[in-house]
């Protein structure tokens, strides 16, 4: 029996990679990768008479296998389906760190959820609020209703876009300038910062475009998004080096941080740092960048 | 539990297992055929009479067609197979009772 640690519900997910709770092959191994979190399927990539199987082999693969600090989330059925309750059961009797709602189009979705998931703590003797919540928007009416899904419960950390069934209802198809989901992934951005979650971007599906994936990778990352989903692990490394920060910007963030702390000790609110001016809206974003530079292996230092 | 019907679960993919249960004639009969048998032959026998035992099934044809799944794996199927024969696997779930 694996003891998982508290989830985190603001932690570095700069890569969320799927993988079928079905399949042994794929999810007794998964940590070695390297992703920060992986997105156990219990919805599109499981038969629909494989269900029941399904969160057998998930609740003993959380139970058993230990995935060290990678996070593990579990996608559930969508809440028009007959499966839903059962996968919020299994995932927090297991001890899953997150749940990803599958076609989430209103906040009332959000509260559903996280009403059975309060239920099921209570059932399964599970600290109440641990598990955490995310939504995938997949529908026009998701993405209208993108602020009110991401500010309605304190166990949301995060939404994201799925492209697939998106494109769809809005009859369009990729474009490799991603003109296509350019006003759906910018609305989704402003109201999951408006809620103060973290958002990310849909999966590229084209395994063998890797050229096309860099190009929409740098386009998430210029877009402001915290992550991208991931389906294949050989699309890890290139989002993992996209995220990360420059030398110079950690260079730069170190200084501001460790001169803000030495100034407002001594009382100064507003100073210079490299010919900048730097005051105390600098610091939350460079305390970010310190962060990612850890979590990359480009900042041993002890600011953050 | 009482084994109803025949019922399955599991594929024979690599790390996975087969398993087949079907009402008995008085005790257990477990048939094993493994990828591994010679190294873990016994180490699969014991899980599944395990797990079976867990699950007060007393009266069972057993099958397993194993290709090299972990302890977790067979498990997992062992007890959907057994859920599936009396019905019960879709819902209500007994996770941390007598699945664990």
């Amino acid at each position: 029996m694996i003891p998982r640690p508290k989830p985190e519900r603001f932690r570095l997910r700069r890569t969320m990679m799927f993988m079928n709770a079905q399949k042994p092959g794929l999810i007794k191994d998964a940590y070695i990768y390297g992703v920060d979190s992986i997105m156990l399927d219990l919805e599109d990539a499981v038969a629909e008479n494989q269900k029941d199987s399904a969160r057998f082999s998930l609740y003993h693969a959380l139970k058993t296998i230990d995935y060290g600090d990678t996070e593990v989330i579990v996608r559930i059925n969508g809440l028009d389906t007959p499966h839903w309750q059962e996968d919020i059961r299994v995932c927090v009797a297991g001890g899953a760190d997150g749940i990803r709602i599958a076609k989430c189009e209103s906040a009332q979705d959000v509260k559903t959820v996280e009403e059975h998931v309060l239920a099921a703590e209570r059932e399964f003797g599970v600290e109440e609020g641990r598990t955490l919540l995310m939504a995938a928007l997949e529908s026009p009416k998701g993405i209208l209703n993108a602020y009110e899904i991401c500010a309605a419960s304190d166990r949301m950390f995060g939404v994201a876009i799925s492209g697939g069934d998106f494109r769809k209802c809005m009859q369009t198809k990729f474009q490799p300038d991603g003109v296509d989901m350019l006003a759906a992934r910018g609305q989704m951005l402003i109201a999951a910062r408006a809620a103060g979650i973290q958002c990310f971007d849909t999966v590229f599906t084209d395994l063998d475009d890797m050229a096309g994936f860099e190009t929409e990778v740098r386009q998430n990352k210029a877009m402001g998004f915290d992550g991208k989903s991931l389906i294949n692990p050989k699309q890890i490394r290139l989002v993992h080096e996209i995220f990360a920060p420059t030398e110079k910007e950690v260079r730069q963030a170190e200084a501001m941080v460790s001169a803000f702390r030495e100034a407002s000790a001594a009382g100064i609110g507003v100073f210079t740092v490299n010919g900048k001016m730097v005051d105390i809206a600098f610091i939350p974003g460079a305390e970010r960048t310190l962060k990612l530079a850890k979590a990359c292996g480009m900042y041993e230092g002890d600011l953050v | 539990m009482v084994i109803n019907h025949s019922a399955t679960a599991g594929t024979l993919e690599s790390s996975d297992a087969l398993i087949t249960v079907e009402p008995g004639e008085g005790g257990i009969a477990l048939d094993v055929t493994s990828s591994v048998m010679n190294q873990y032959g016994r180490q699969i026998k014991a899980t599944v009479l395990e797990t079976l035992g867990r699950l007060d099934v007393t009266d069972a044809k057993v099958t397993v067609v194993d290709k090299g799944a972990l302890d977790c794996t067979l498990k997992a199927r062992v007890e959907c197979a057994v859920f599936r024969s009396c019905d019960k696997s879709a819902s209500d779930i007994p996770w941390g009772g007598v699945i664990q």
